[in-house]
C-alpha cells in the first residue's frame, strides 16, 4: 500500500454560559423546564419581532477569541443562513459568515518534539436551533433549545492523525471551560464537534476529497471516527475508487461512518448580511476590560495548583481537565484543608460516591463546606478516614444531612482507648493463625489483612494508626 | 370635478383645524370616535378600504396629558401593524385569522399619546404591490374615481383618509407604498427616515427599506402623527439613538433662498399632462415665493428599480421563509411529508405576487448567482445613497413628482408586473437612500397629482414645514378628502 497521510480540520459547537438567548431575553434551557416554556416572540420567530442581541453572548465569543490567540474584529456581522426545517422557526439561522467575531489565533497541542499548534480560521457567533421528537406517527418541536447562544470554532485542516484531533479537542475544551465561556458538557451537546477528514499520498500537496462527520460528541468518538474515515477512504483510493464529498453520521454501535448526503444534495443557504441588524461594533474599551477580567489560563492555573499548592503532575492534570472538581478543591482548600488532602478526598471519594448515586458535580448534596467538615473531623482524629467515607454517603441521600448529629446517633466516634484496641488485635492474632504464621514467614503484605480485621471488629471506628502500632507490638511479642 | 368635500367632516379644513375644535371642546373625542366610525362604515362598502372596523375603539389605558399628542382622534391602521388581540393579516391568506400577540412599539405609542385605532386597512399582500389589489379580501377603490385604483400597497390607509373616515392612518413604506397611494388619493403621505420610527410589532416585507409612515389629510396631520409614534426603541436594533420627533411650526418665508434640486432624469421619462402641469405650477410657486431651483446630474438613479427589486426581493424571499405551515400558516396538508406540508401551505397561502418576488429573490440570493445580483446590487445602492448626499452638500430639497401618472384603473396593470413595477420609479430612490420623503397633492384638474420632496437623513422637519407653508399658502385648493357620493358609484 502506497503512503498517505490525513489532513483533518475540526469545527466545535460550544453552547455559551448566557443567561438568557443570543437574539432575546428567554431564558436559556435547563433541562428540567416543560417543552416550549422558554420561548418568546423572538426566539419563536413571530413576524414583527426583531433579533436583540445580547452583549454578554459577544463578551463569551471574545474570551474564547483571546483563550485561542485570535484577533478579535471590532467591527463584524451576522449574516442569515435559510433552511426549512421544523426546528428552525424563521426558516432562517442567524450566523456570522463573512465577517465573524474572532479571526485566525491558534491552540497549542502535543509536548515537546510533538507540540505543535494548529490554526483557527474563525469564530463565529450564532444561533442554535429547536429540537424535534418523534412519537408514534407525529414529531413534535420544542423550542426550548432555539436561539440559544452557541459559537462555532473553526480549525484549519492542520491535524494528520486521530490522536492530534483528540488532543486539539480535549486543549480546546479545557481553553474554553476555564475562560468560562461554556460548560462543556458534552453528554448534553454542549460542547460538540463535526470532523472533516481526507487523504492524500504522501508527496502530495493538492488537498483530497473530504467527507465531513458530523456532530460526534465525545473525545474519544472522535478519535474512532476519524481512524475509521482514514482507513476507509485509504482503503477506497487503493482498490481505485473515489473518494466523494459528503456528510457522514457516526455509528457509535456498530464503529463505523455512514453516509447520510451526497453533496449534490447540499442545501444552497443563500447567505445575505442580516438587514433586521446593524454592523455589530465591539468598542475597544469594552475590549480592554472583557481581556482585563479574562479568567485564569488552565496553563496558569496548573502552574499554581504545582507550585503554590504543591500538586503531583497527575493530580494538576486529573483537575485542570475537570473545571468543577478543580473549583471543589479550591473552595476546600479555602477552608483549610491541605490541598493533597483535598484532591484525595474530592477525586477518590466524592467522585466515587457521586458515581454511586449517579449525581452530577454540579448538584452534589455534599457542598464543599459539608466536606469541609467532614474532613476536618477526620484530620482532628474524631472519626477514622473510613467513617469520613461513610459520612459522604450518607449526605447523599440524606437532606440537611448534619456529621456530628449522624456520628452521635450511630456511636462512630474513633476509638483510641487502647485497651479496646489492644483486645481487638489480640483477637485477630488467635482467630488466624495461619495467616500469622504466614506473616511472621515474611509475608509483609498480610499485615494489612490484620490491620482490616480490627477495623472490622471496630465497625470502623478504630484509630488506624494506633492499630497499626499495637499489631506491630504484639506480633514482634509474639515472634520473639 | 367639483371639490366639494362632505360638508360636515370635522377636519374638512385642515387637522390644525380640527385639534382646535378639540381643544376648544367644540367637539368632543366621543363625538370624533362616532363621526369616524359611522363614516368608516358608510364608506366601507364602495371603497373597501378596511378590512375591519372596530366596534370599540384600540385606545390607551389613560393618556398622560402632556403627552396627549392626539387628543383622542382616531387612527386608521394598516393591517401590516401588530395591534394586540386583533387580526392581523398582512392582506395574505396564510395569516388569516392571525391575532397579533402583541402591539407594535408604534401601536402602543400612539396609543400612549392619545391615538386611538379605528380599524385594519386593506393593502398588498405583505406590502407586495402599488394598487391594493393583491391581497386576498380583493382590490380598495379609490374615492376619487372608485373605477380608479388607490394606489398601494397602503392603499386602504390612503382611501380611508381621502373618504374622510379617518384624519390621518399609519402606513408603510418600503418602496413608496405610503407615498404613492397619496399621491394617487390626494393627501399627504410621509415617509420617515429608516431608523425614525420602530418596526417591532411591524411585519416585515424588505427590512432594510420599511418604514412606517404616516397618511393624513395634510403635512400638519402628518406631522403630529409621527410625534406620536417616532423615536430610539429598544426592541428595534435598527432604530436611531436621535431624539423623538418635535414638530415646530413654520415661521414666515419658509421658502425664501431654500435650494432645491430636480434630477435630470425628469427631463428624459414622459409623465401625463396633468401631472407635468401640476409639477410646472408647483415649481412656478416654488420661484414666486423666493426658491432656487437647480437641474442636477443623479446618473445613478435610472438603475434605481432594478436595484430596488433585487434587494426587496431578496429580503422578502428570506423574510417570508416563517410562512411555512408548521409555525405559522396552516392551511397546508396534513398528514404528509414535512417538505409536503411546507409547500401545500405555501402554494395555498400566498398569493401570486407574493411568490414571483420569494422566487426572484430566492434566485438572486442563490449560490452562483448572489454576487451577479444581490451584492451588485447593494453596491449600486450604496453609491446611489452617496449621490443623494452629494447632492445635499450644495441643496436643501430635491424635488419630482411622486408617480408619472394619477391613479390608473383597476384591473390595468395586474397582470404586467414590470408596468406595475414602473409606478414606484420615482420613489425607490430614497427608499434605497434611508431617506426622508414626503408627497403632497398638488393643484391639479383631474385626479390627484402628487408631488414628492426628498430631504437630507433625519431632516423630516424641513419636508414638513415646507409641505405645511405650501398648503397653508393655496388656501384655495385643498385635496385630500374625496368629493361625496364618490364618483363612478354605482347609486345616489
Amino acid at each position: 500500500m502506497a503512503s498517505y497521510e490525513a489532513v483533518i480540520g475540526l469545527e466545535v459547537h460550544a453552547q455559551l454560559l448566557t443567561k438568557s438567548k443570543l437574539f432575546c431575553t428567554a431564558a436559556v434551557e435547563n433541562d428540567s423546564v416543560e417543552m416550549n416554556s422558554n420561548v418568546d416572540v423572538v426566539s419563536a420567530g413571530l413576524p414583527g419581532a426583531l433579533p436583540l442581541l445580547n452583549f454578554h453572548a459577544v463578551e463569551l465569543a471574545v474570551r474564547a477569541g483571546l483563550a485561542c490567540h485570535c484577533d478579535i474584529q471590532l467591527s463584524s456581522r451576522f449574516e442569515r443562513k435559510h433552511y426549512f426545517y421544523a426546528d428552525l422557526p424563521k426558516g432562517y439561522q442567524i450566523t456570522q459568515l463573512e465577517k465573524p467575531i474572532c479571526k485566525f489565533g491558534y491552540v497549542e497541542i502535543g509536548e515537546g518534539t510533538s507540540q505543535k499548534n494548529v490554526r483557527l480560521d474563525r469564530i463565529q457567533l450564532e444561533e442554535d436551533a429547536g429540537q424535534l421528537f418523534h412519537v408514534a406517527k407525529s414529531t413534535l418541536v420544542n423550542l426550548n433549545r432555539a436561539g440559544t447562544a452557541l459559537i462555532e470554532v473553526v480549525s484549519a485542516p492542520d491535524m494528520s492523525s486521530p490522536l492530534e484531533a483528540k488532543q486539539y479537542l480535549k486543549r480546546l475544551h479545557s481553553l474554553l471551560v476555564h475562560a468560562g465561556v461554556t460548560d462543556g458538557n458534552l453528554e448534553a451537546g454542549n460542547f460538540r464537534c463535526d470532523a472533516n477528514v481526507s487523504v492524500r499520498k504522501v508527496g502530495v500537496t493538492k488537498l483530497g476529497t473530504r467527507a465531513e462527520i458530523k456532530n460526534v460528541n465525545s473525545f474519544r468518538n472522535v478519535e474512532l471516527a476519524i481512524e475509521y474515515e482514514i482507513s476507509r477512504q485509504m482503503a477506497l483510493l487503493e482498490s481505485g475508487g473515489q473518494v466523494i464529498q459528503e456528510t457522514r453520521g457516526w455509528d457509535a454501535a456498530a464503529n463505523k461512518t455512514f453516509s447520510m448526503r451526497k453533496k449534490e444534495d447540499a442545501d444552497d443557504y443563500r447567505y445575505f448580511p442580516d438587514p433586521d441588524q446593524p454592523i455589530l461594533k465591539l468598542a475597544q474599551k469594552e475590549l480592554d476590560r472583557i481581556k482585563k477580567e479574562m479568567p485564569e489560563s488552565p496553563d496558569s492555573k496548573a502552574d499554581r495548583l504545582s507550585d503554590e499548592w504543591g500538586l503531583s503532575a497527575y493530580d494538576v492534570n486529573q483537575l485542570i481537565s475537570n473545571r468543577g472538581m478543580m473549583d471543589f478543591v479550591e473552595a476546600l482548600i479555602e477552608k483549610g484543608i491541605p490541598a493533597a488532602q483535598a484532591v484525595s478526598w474530592v477525586l477518590t471519594d466524592l467522585q466515587g460516591a457521586l458515581n454511586h448515586h449517579e449525581h452530577q458535580l454540579e448538584n452534589s448534596p455534599v457542598t464543599p463546606t459539608l466536606l469541609a467538615k467532614i474532613i476536618h473531623l477526620v484530620i482532628s482524629e474524631t472519626i477514622s478516614r473510613t467513617v469520613g467515607k461513610e459520612l459522604i454517603e450518607a449526605a447523599m441521600v440524606n437532606k440537611n444531612f448534619d456529621p456530628n448529629e449522624y456520628i452521635q446517633e450511630k456511636g462512630l466516634e474513633q476509638v483510641s482507648d487502647h485497651s479496646a484496641l489492644k483486645l481487638w488485635a489480640e483477637e485477630a492474632l488467635q482467630n488466624n493463625p495461619e495467616q500469622l504464621n504466614q506473616y511472621l514467614d515474611g509475608k509483609d503484605k498480610l499485615f494489612a489483612f490484620f490491620v482490616g480485621q480490627v477495623m472490622k471488629k471496630s465497625s470502623g471506628k478504630a484509630n488506624p494508626q494506633l492499630v497499626s502500632q499495637i499489631l506491630k507490638e504484639k506480633m514482634l511479642k509474639v515472634k520473639s | 370635478m367639483e371639490s366639494l368635500p362632505p360638508s360636515n367632516c370635522p377636519w374638512e379644513r385642515g387637522t390644525r383645524e380640527l385639534f382646535k375644535s378639540i381643544k376648544t371642546k367644540k367637539i368632543s373625542a366621543n363625538e370624533l370616535w362616532k363621526y369616524c366610525h359611522g363614516r368608516a362604515q358608510e364608506i366601507n362598502g364602495e371603497t373597501k378600504a378596511y378590512y375591519q372596523i372596530f366596534d370599540k375603539a384600540f385606545a390607551g389605558a389613560s393618556v398622560d396629558s402632556s403627552n396627549n399628542v392626539l387628543l383622542g382622534a382616531p387612527v386608521a391602521l394598516k393591517d401590516f401593524i401588530f395591534a394586540k388581540g386583533n387580526e392581523c393579516t398582512a392582506g395574505s391568506a396564510i395569516l388569516e385569522k392571525f391575532i397579533a400577540p402583541y402591539s407594535a412599539s408604534c401601536v402602543q405609542r400612539l396609543v400612549d399619546h392619545g391615538g386611538v385605532i379605528l380599524g385594519r386597512t386593506s393593502m398588498d399582500e405583505f406590502g407586495m404591490g402599488s394598487s391594493s389589489e393583491n391581497s386576498f379580501q380583493g382590490p380598495v377603490m379609490n374615492p376619487w374615481n372608485l373605477s380608479r385604483s388607490p394606489g398601494g400597497s397602503s392603499g386602504g390607509s390612503a382611501a380611508a383618509v381621502a373618504a374622510g373616515s379617518a384624519p390621518f392612518a399609519l402606513g408603510t413604506d418600503t418602496g413608496g407604498s405610503v407615498r404613492q397611494p397619496a399621491a394617487f388619493c390626494g393627501i399627504t403621505g410621509l415617509k420617515p427616515s429608516y431608523g425614525r420610527v420602530s418596526r417591532f410589532g411591524v411585519i416585515s416585507f424588505a427590512s432594510s427599506l420599511d418604514q412606517v409612515g404616516t397618511l393624513g389629510l395634510d403635512a400638519y396631520g402628518c406631522a403630529k402623527l409621527l410625534e406620536s409614534i417616532s423615536g430610539q426603541d429598544d426592541r428595534d436594533p435598527t432604530t436611531s439613538h436621535a431624539d423623538a420627533f418635535k414638530y415646530e411650526e413654520p415661521g414666515a418665508g419658509v421658502f425664501k433662498g431654500l435650494k432645491i434640486a430636480i434630477p435630470d432624469l425628469m427631463e428624459e421619462v414622459e409623465m401625463d399632462g396633468n401631472v407635468k402641469a401640476a409639477f410646472e405650477d408647483f415649481k412656478i410657486f416654488l420661484k414666486t415665493n423666493g426658491a432656487i431651483l437647480a437641474t442636477v446630474p443623479m446618473p445613478l438613479l435610472k438603475y434605481s428599480l432594478a436595484v430596488y427589486y433585487l434587494i426587496c426581493t431578496s429580503e422578502a424571499s428570506s423574510n417570508l421563509s416563517r410562512y411555512d405551515g408548521v409555525h405559522l400558516g396552516f392551511g397546508g396538508e396534513k398528514n404528509v411529508s414535512l417538505a409536503k406540508v411546507m409547500s401545500s401551505a405555501r402554494s395555498l397561502g400566498f398569493g401570486s405576487e407574493v411568490k414571483r418576488r420569494i422566487l426572484l429573490g430566492t434566485f438572486a440570493l442563490s449560490a452562483g448567482y448572489r454576487d451577479a445580483f444581490f451584492n451588485k446590487a447593494a453596491k449600486v445602492r450604496r453609491l446611489i445613497k452617496e449621490s443623494y448626499e452629494s447632492i445635499f452638500e450644495s441643496y436643501d430639497l430635491i424635488l419630482t413628482p411622486t408617480t408619472l401618472e394619477s391613479a390608473f384603473k383597476i384591473g390595468d396593470r395586474i397582470q404586467d408586473p414590470i408596468k406595475m413595477y414602473n409606478s414606484d420609479r420615482l420613489t425607490i430612490g430614497p427608499s434605497l437612500a434611508g431617506l426622508p420623503a414626503i408627497s403632497f397633492p398638488a393643484a391639479s384638474s383631474g385626479l390627484p397629482v402628487g408631488m414628492q420632496l426628498v430631504a437630507p437623513y433625519f431632516k423630516e422637519q424641513r419636508l414638513l414645514e415646507v409641505v405645511d407653508a405650501y398648503q397653508e399658502a393655496s388656501d384655495g385648493f385643498r385635496p385630500g378628502l374625496a368629493p361625496y357620493p364618490f364618483e363612478g358609484a354605482t347609486h345616489g
